[in-house]
This record gives C-alpha cells, sequence and structure tokens, in this order.
C-alpha cells in the first residue's frame, strides 16, 4: 500500500496544480495576516478562506485525479493488488498532498504569525476538511463513470455544503424561531463539516464572547476539551463515511 | 524620599486645616501610636474635642464601630491599619465636617442585617474621605442622607472570590446624597463599583471601576450627574443606567465587559442626555438602550464589541453622529421596524460606498442594521451562524434591495474616514 | 486451465454476458472475436476480476478466482488503451510494477529490449505516442512471465515492426506451454497467431474452435471468409 502511495504521491507533486495550490495559499495567508494587523484579524479572514476554497479546491481537484487515474487503477487491478488497498492508496495519496500543501500554504504563515491554539484549531480543521472533501470527491466519483457527471455530483455536494445547507438551517430557525432552537441548531451544524470547522475555530477565538448569551452556551461546550475532542472526533466521523462507503463501493464495482 | 513628600504633605495639609478652618473650636493634635498617650483610635476620638486632629501613627489597630460624633480630621501616617478582625463597622460619620485621610481599612463581614461598611457616613455634609485603602470588605465607603461629600483617591478592593452577587456589597455606595464628588478612586472586586441611587448634581471623575461581580458603575434616578474620564472595565455586567434625565457621560472608557450578558453600558429609560468621546472596546455589547431618548451621542469610539449598539424600537429621538464603529461583529442591531432616531455622519468601516466628488461623505446611504443581525435578535441560536458564506451573501443581498431591515434607521452621511475626535474639528464644524 | 462456468452479466438492463461456460487449456493461443458489443472485454475482464459477473464461476486450476486478488500474479494484461500517470516517466512506471510484483521469480526484460524502451526511459508517459504506450503495455505484460497472458487488441496502434515483434513474442510464449488470450478483429492476425477461436455474439458462444477444424467445416481457405459464412448462414457445430 505504501509503494503504491508513494507513486500517487510522486505523480501529484509534479502536476503544477499542487503547487499552484500551495503558492495561492501561502499568498493569501501573508496577505491576510498583514492586511488584519493582529492574528486574531487574520485568522477570521482567512478562516472564510479556508472554509471556502479548501472544500471546493480539494473536491475539485480528487474528482479530476480520480477520474484520470482511472486507467492508472485499471492498470493495478489487473496486478496482484486488493482493491481496497488501491483505492485506499489513491486516497490518502491525494488528501495527504492536498494537506501538505495546506499545512505549507496556511499552516506555515500561522506558525510565523503566531496565532496560538486558535491558529492551530483552524490549520488542524482545515486538514480535516481536506480529508472530508477529498472523501466526497471519491464517493461521487465512484458513484457514475462520467467524468462530467461526477464533477457535476461533487460541485453540487461543495455547493450544499458551502452554501445552500446554511440557507436552508437559516430558513428553518426563521421560521421556527418561536420555540428554544439552541440544541436543535447544535444538532444542524453538526450535521455539516464546513459550519462545525467554522464553529470550532470561531469559538475558541476572543470573539466568542462577543457572541452573547447563545454564544457563551456554544463556548461552553466548544471550548471544553471534551467538546473539542468530539468535535474534531465528529469531523473524523465526516471523512470515515464517505470513504467508507465510496471503498465499499468501488470494491464492488466494475471498472 | 516617598515618605518624607507624604510627611510634609500632611503637615501642609494639617496648618491648612488649622488655619483655615472656621468651624474648629479646638486645633489639638492627638497622636495614635503604640507608644503614644492615645494607643486606639477610638480612645482618641472620645477625648478630642471639635476641630481637633488625630494623626494614627503606623502600625495596625484592631478596632471597630468608631464613632465619630463630633468635626476631626483622622489622618493616617505612615500607613497605619485599622483592622475590625469580620466584627462590624470600622468608621461611622455622625457630623459634618470631617476629614478621614490615609489610613487602611480592612476584613468586614458580609452583614445582611446592617450592610456593614469600613466607612459610613449618616445624615451628614462637608465629609472628605481622602487616600484610603480599603479591603477585604462587605461595603467600602456608604454615603446615605448626606450631601457635600468629597470621596477622593481612595482605593477600595474586595476579594469576589466566587462569592455569590448577593453575599457582596458595593465598593462605593450612595444613597439620597446630592453634591458628591467621587473622583480618582479605583474600586474592584465589590458587587457594583459605584453605586448611586436618588444622588443629584455629583461629580464622578478619573475612577477606575474593574473587575466587579456585577456593574461597574450603576445608578438610577439620579438626575443631572456629571461622568468623565472614567474605566470601566472586566465588570460582570459592565456598566448599568437606569430611570435618570440629564446625564453627562464623556471620556469614559468601557472595555472588555464581557459575558453572556454583558454590557459596556446599559442605558435604562434615559433622557436628555449626552455620551460623547467616549470609548466602548471589546465589549459584549458596546450600548444597549431601551426606552431611551433624547440622548445626543457624537464622537465615541465602538471597536471590537460583538454589537456596537442594541438600540431596542422603544427608544426614539436619539442623536448618532461623528461616531467610529470599527471592527464590531454588528455595527447595530435592533428588535422591529419603525426606529426613529437621527443617524448621520458616523464612519462606519464595514462601509463599501464610493465618494465621487471627493467630499469625505460616501454617496450611497450606509445601513448599520444588517440581516443577520435581525435574524439573531428574533433568533438567537442563529448567531453561530456568523461569518458563514451564506451569511455575507445575504447581508450583501439585503443592503442593495432593503426588504426586512428597518428602512429608516440608515445614515444617509456616512463618512469614508474615521473621525479624528481632536484634531478633526475642521471636518466637524463643515458637517455640523 | 481457466474454466469459466455459466457466467452472467448485464450492466443495467443490458445482458453483456449470457450463460457464457468455456474452458482453456494452457500452451495455446485462443482468439476471442465477435462483432462489437459482443462481450469480448467484458470476459477478459471477467477474468481479470475488474468485471464483476452476476452469477457463474470463474476457476484457475480449479480454485475460484472471484473476490480474490492473489491469483492475479499468475496473470499479464494488456488493456486496449494503456493510460499510465502522465507526470511520471517509463522507467518509473516498469519500476513501479516491479516495485509491486517484487516476488516474481523471473523477470523477462526480451519486450523492454526490442522495443528499446531503455533508451527512452526518462520519457514522461503523458509525452508518449499511442503506439509507445502500447509498447510499455506489452512489455509489462510479459515481463513477469506469467502463465495466462490475456491480450486486448494488442496489435492496434502498433507500426508493422512492433506488431511484427510482439507477435513473435506470443509464438515464442506459446510453446512455453502458456496460455494466451487475444480479443482482436484482425482475421489475418489471428490466423497467423491462434489456435482457436472463440466467437462471441450478443454474450453467448456463438462457437470455440480450432482454426483448422473452422476451415474444414466451412469449406474455406482463409479465416475470415470461414467466419463470414458462418455469421451469415448461422452455423451450428
Amino acid at each position: 500500500m505504501n509503494k503504491i502511495i508513494k507513486y500517487v504521491l510522486l505523480d501529484i507533486i509534479k502536476s503544477k496544480i499542487i503547487i499552484a495550490y500551495t503558492l495561492f495559499l501561502l499568498l493569501l495567508s501573508i496577505g491576510l495576516f498583514n492586511l488584519g494587523g493582529s492574528p486574531d484579524k487574520g485568522i477570521l479572514s482567512l478562516l472564510n478562506l479556508v472554509l471556502l476554497t479548501v472544500p471546493l479546491i480539494s473536491i475539485v481537484f480528487a474528482t479530476t485525479h480520480f477520474y484520470n487515474s482511472y486507467e492508472f487503477m485499471e492498470l493495478l487491478v489487473s496486478q496482484p493488488i486488493n482493491r481496497t488497498k488501491i483505492f485506499m492508496s489513491e486516497y490518502l495519496a491525494v488528501a495527504l498532498s492536498l494537506s501538505v500543501a495546506f499545512l505549507v500554504g496556511v499552516g506555515i504563515p500561522v506558525a510565523v504569525f503566531g496565532a496560538g491554539l486558535t491558529g492551530f484549531y483552524l490549520v488542524l480543521t482545515g486538514v480535516f476538511i481536506t480529508f472530508i472533501f477529498v472523501a466526497m470527491a471519491f464517493l461521487a466519483s465512484v458513484i457514475t463513470r462520467d467524468k462530467a457527471k461526477g464533477i457535476g455530483i461533487a460541485l453540487m455536494l461543495w455547493f450544499y455544503f458551502a452554501l445552500i445547507y446554511d440557507g436552508i438551517v437559516l430558513f428553518i430557525l426563521y421560521a421556527f424561531g418561536d420555540y428554544p432552537l439552541e440544541y436543535a441548531t447544535l444538532a444542524m451544524t453538526v450535521l455539516n463539516p464546513v459550519d462545525l470547522g467554522r464553529i470550532i475555530v470561531l469559538l475558541n477565538l476572543d470573539v466568542s464572547a462577543l457572541m452573547g448569551y447563545t454564544g457563551a452556551l456554544y463556548k461552553s461546550i466548544f471550548g471544553s476539551v471534551w467538546g473539542i475532542t468530539a468535535a474534531f472526533g465528529l469531523l473524523l466521523l465526516w471523512a470515515l463515511i464517505p470513504v467508507l462507503s465510496s471503498r465499499r463501493i468501488f470494491s464492488r464495482r466494475d471498472l | 524620599m516617598r515618605n518624607s513628600t507624604k510627611q510634609i504633605f500632611i503637615l501642609a495639609y494639617i496648618l491648612a486645616l488649622t488655619l483655615g478652618s472656621q468651624v474648629a473650636l479646638g486645633n489639638n493634635t492627638l497622636n495614635v501610636c503604640k507608644t503614644c498617650p492615645y494607643t486606639s483610635v477610638k480612645e482618641a476620638v472620645a477625648k478630642a474635642a471639635a476641630g481637633d486632629t488625630i494623626v494614627v501613627d503606623g502600625g495596625t489597630y484592631q478596632e471597630h464601630g468608631i464613632e465619630i460624633n463630633k468635626p476631626l480630621a483622622i489622618l493616617g501616617r505612615n500607613n497605619p491599619v485599622i483592622d475590625s478582625n469580620f466584627k462590624g463597622q470600622i468608621l461611622t460619620v455622625l457630623s459634618d465636617n470631617v476629614t478621614i485621610q490615609g489610613l487602611t481599612l480592612q476584613n468586614i463581614a458580609t452583614s445582611y442585617r446592617h450592610d456593614d461598611a469600613a466607612i459610613r457616613v449618616v445624615q451628614r455634609s462637608n465629609v472628605r474621605i481622602l487616600n484610603n485603602t480599603i479591603l477585604n470588605t462587605y461595603f467600602g465607603i456608604y454615603l446615605q442622607y448626606s450631601e457635600g461629600i468629597v470621596v477622593k483617591d481612595n482605593v477600595v478592593k474586595g476579594e469576589k472570590g466566587d462569592k455569590a452577587e448577593s453575599s457582596l456589597g458595593n465598593a462605593i455606595h450612595v444613597y439620597r446624597t446630592d453634591e458628591v464628588e467621587i473622583t480618582g478612586n479605583t474600586v474592584q472586586g465589590h458587587r457594583d463599583g459605584i453605586y448611586l441611587e436618588v444622588v443629584k448634581d455629583s461629580e464622578v471623575h478619573h475612577n477606575t471601576s474593574q473587575e466587579n461581580q456585577r456593574y461597574g458603575l450603576h445608578f438610577m434616578f439620579s438626575n443631572g450627574n456629571n461622568y468623565t474620564y472614567n474605566t470601566f472595565r472586566h465588570n460582570g455586567a459592565g456598566v448599568a443606567v437606569m430611570y435618570t434625565d440629564k446625564v453627562h457621560m464623556e471620556h469614559n472608557t468601557f472595555e472588555n465587559n464581557w459575558g453572556a450578558a454583558s454590557y459596556g453600558l446599559l442605558l435604562k429609560d434615559i433622557r436628555d442626555s449626552v455620551i460623547r468621546n467616549n470609548i466602548f472596546r471589546r465589549n459584549t455589547t458596546g450600548i444597549y438602550m431601551e426606552s431611551s431618548s433624547r440622548l445626543d451621542m457624537q464622537h465615541n469610539n465602538f471597536e471590537r464589541n460583538g454589537w456596537a449598539i442594541k438600540l431596542l424600537t422603544s427608544s426614539i429621538d436619539n442623536t448618532l453622529k461623528l461616531n467610529n464603529f470599527t471592527g464590531n461583529s454588528f455595527d447595530i442591531s435592533t428588535n422591529g421596524p419603525s426606529q426613529l432616531n437621527h443617524v448621520e455622519n458616523n464612519y462606519w468601516e464595514k462601509y463599501t460606498g464610493y465618494d465621487l466628488d471627493k467630499d469625505g461623505v460616501g454617496d450611497v446611504p450606509y445601513r448599520p442594521v444588517s440581516l443577520f443581525s435581525m435574524l439573531v435578535e428574533r433568533v438567537p441560536p442563529s448567531v453561530m451562524f456568523m461569518r458563514s458564506f451564506m451569511v455575507d451573501l445575504l447581508d450583501n443581498m439585503e443592503k442593495v434591495l432593503p426588504s426586512i431591515i428597518p428602512e429608516n434607521l440608515v445614515d444617509e452621511k456616512p463618512l469614508m474616514s474615521r473621525v479624528k475626535h481632536d484634531s478633526d474639528r475642521k471636518l466637524t464644524q463643515v458637517v455640523r | 486451465m481457466i474454466a469459466i462456468e455459466n457466467l452472467h452479466k448485464s450492466y443495467g438492463k443490458l445482458q453483456v454476458l449470457r450463460n457464457v461456460s468455456v474452458e482453456f487449456s494452457p500452451g495455446k493461443v485462443v482468439s476471442i472475436i465477435g462483432p462489437n458489443g459482443a462481450g469480448k472485454t467484458t470476459l477478459s475482464k471477467c477474468i481479470l476480476g475488474m468485471v464483476l459477473p452476476d452469477s457463474g464461476e470463474i476457476k484457475i486450476d480449479g480454485q475460484s478466482v472471484l473476490g480474490k486478488h492473489a491469483y492475479r500474479s499468475q496473470i499479464g494484461y494488456m488493456p486496449q488503451i494503456g493510460r499510465y500517470p502522465e507526470n511520471m516517466k517509463i522507467r518509473q512506471v516498469i519500476e513501479m510494477i516491479r516495485d509491486i510484483r517484487k516476488d516474481a521469480k523471473e523477470v523477462d526484460e526480451e519486450l523492454i529490449g526490442l522495443y528499446s524502451l531503455k533508451e527512452i526511459d526518462e520519457k514522461r508517459m503523458g509525452a508518449l505516442s499511442g503506439g509507445t504506450k502500447q509498447k510499455v503495455s506489452a512489455a509489462l505484460a510479459f515481463m513477469f512471465n506469467p502463465r495466462i497472458l490475456i491480450l486486448d487488441e494488442p496489435t492496434a496502434g502498433l507500426d508493422p515492426i512492433a506488431a511484427e515483434i510482439l507477435k513473435s513474442k506470443i509464438l515464442k510464449e506459446k510453446k512455453r506451454g502458456k496460455l494466451i488470450l487475444i480479443t482482436s478483429h484482425i482475421m489475418s492476425e489471428i490466423e497467423e497467431v491462434a489456435d482457436e477461436v472463440l466467437c462471441l455474439v450478443d454474450g453467448s458462444i456463438k462457437f470455440y474452435e480450432t482454426i483448422p477444424d473452422l476451415k474444414a467445416h466451412t469449406q474455406e481457405e482463409r479465416l475470415s471468409r470461414a467466419v463470414a459464412k458462418i455469421m451469415n448462414e448461422g452455423y451450428h457445430p
């Protein structure tokens, strides 16, 4: 398995896209930290960027990569290798290379500009988001053989999680505003990894106290060691569920 | 060095007091120390004649229940400490023309029946409480039914620990007393830092009130007072003022009042008042306004608050001009549609309009109330979606085509750059 | 050597293989022919485990291979269109496959030499022509000296010289007792290398005979005519 990861990684790193992605993140992070003044402000601006672009680039890159590696996977499948191994190698290689790009592009500026624990949470969230959206990309890719359809599904997934979901939830909150919704809201944010990641970072930033009574309630949940562990555990689940289900589909389908 | 200047100061003061005092009948000085004729303050007070000066020398005196029933000056020298040992009130002033200066008073237990304080003034006038340090008491300085009191340069520190609000007293508590001057005090660790109830024509300047359990400053039914150059920070619920007219609050700093229900300044039923040149920095809510009207709010800075201003619809006819709004999560939020306030010529960092004629005033109006802030007001849990991309999108759409946000809460002439309150007089002249 | 029993496969509503049962024995070159969409590639992919049959059984040396992967060390496969990671060099691809099949005892580099792949082994796969990629695919298929070779349209895209090299390699390996399955449309080529012809039509076996038998039955001299005759007349052996 390590061998295959090695070769796929080598292939991805050689392609210019991942380098461009790294540089893009690096420039934006340094720019935002310099503009923001304080590290906290830099983190806040970076947060929006991370939650919008990282999922988009991860899901599009991973989907395209999957379809482009189709024949390569065929070649491997004709070798005496387990399909699961091939699939997991592809997944790990893509997720790892995107994560490394993210760590270099965002992690290093965060460390250099001294953003502390919140910065660490931001970077960790970004890595999780990368793994989650690569997993979703792979799920989209194993559902259909048609590349255009697969990229379409991937984009819809991104659109849903980055945008539409929040719209739906806001609408629900507005419609049921007369009921106590504290825990319902909590549950609804857990159902979207992007929201979950945003809240982990936001509530551990200084601004959390500025969110008033409800902010304080959620801070007491996500601010504790137990809460933050549970939140990252949920993010892990968000990566595992699509990975395992797409792995299952992949090992039971025709190539 | 420092001690000798202090001594000179005290001597000069005694001189001035003995020469200048009209009411003083006697002018003897009674010394209290371990080896002096008087070894306790109580003894000296009992023996002193009206107008005498009692000088308390350094050392710790285990005393309580000292009743000052004649005009006296009690002056501390070399930091004397009067320790009540949790047995009750220390100094009770029952006479006019009393000066208490330079003492350290400490250790008074919580007493729900007596409201014990380090210094209590009852129905008197012309009392001066200067340069004292009051530590670990229930109430610090308690003034009632008096007038013409000066409370200056004292430090009142409680140890709030994790005590319940009800077991804490106020640092400076003023009830039905007029013409009080509270200046240069540092108060912390009590229930309220400075508490005024039915207090008129008083001045509160240059105080620092911090880390109190409830409010840094709390007043009600206290018309015509001035509050300037005070700093209120890290108080449990900020500053709350209620049911009062004709208040002047200027050059104060309200900062770091964080927490679930914390305000920089909570205004309830305040009318005809002036709030100018204050700084509201990093509070959960900068100003909360309920049923307040005809307030003149100008030249204030609102920096990095959760909500800069929560303006409830019951507040009308207020003026918001030449204020700076920077780095706030929400600039203004409100709970309903109709607002009759005058918002003009403020600087809003979030403003994205343009200024084609280069007169420093933006050409398109700014709407400080965002759709999201309306939603959060209606459904508080939706604050969880702060900084969500969808929220930003909706806010921007609503700004272009307002349908839900209040139509007349708008700054028609937003400024393009920050108001520099001191140097920008020219601009502010033009704008006026 | 390979036994296929009652194999069924459909893609949605489309039945690709219907009850295919056949046995292949070693030392033979079997050509699988049939019109487009008859199920030739599907059949070979079933053997490779790339396509999973709906029902039926595939056995190699009496052992079922469905859902397994280790048996593929005995198979060399040359796909119709070989696509490789674009940024890898020829050398790296070959090294990678060797790396994966480290346990192969014998490494056959004859085709690498004949196709002069060593001379261009620093070229990126993405920069190669279709023909050169086929050469790489061929070299890889034969490299580990497998007992079974599955070649999907092997000569399509190869220049005549390269095609000749491949054909002689096929015959050479046949003599060493290997089973070689070739899907192809080029009858002259089949006539040159194949011993037996398996014809699939609409997912069923139309016939499976040796070439001499086929010619005798149809009384035709050339294979292409013989096949055409059967197709047209509906021949049942």
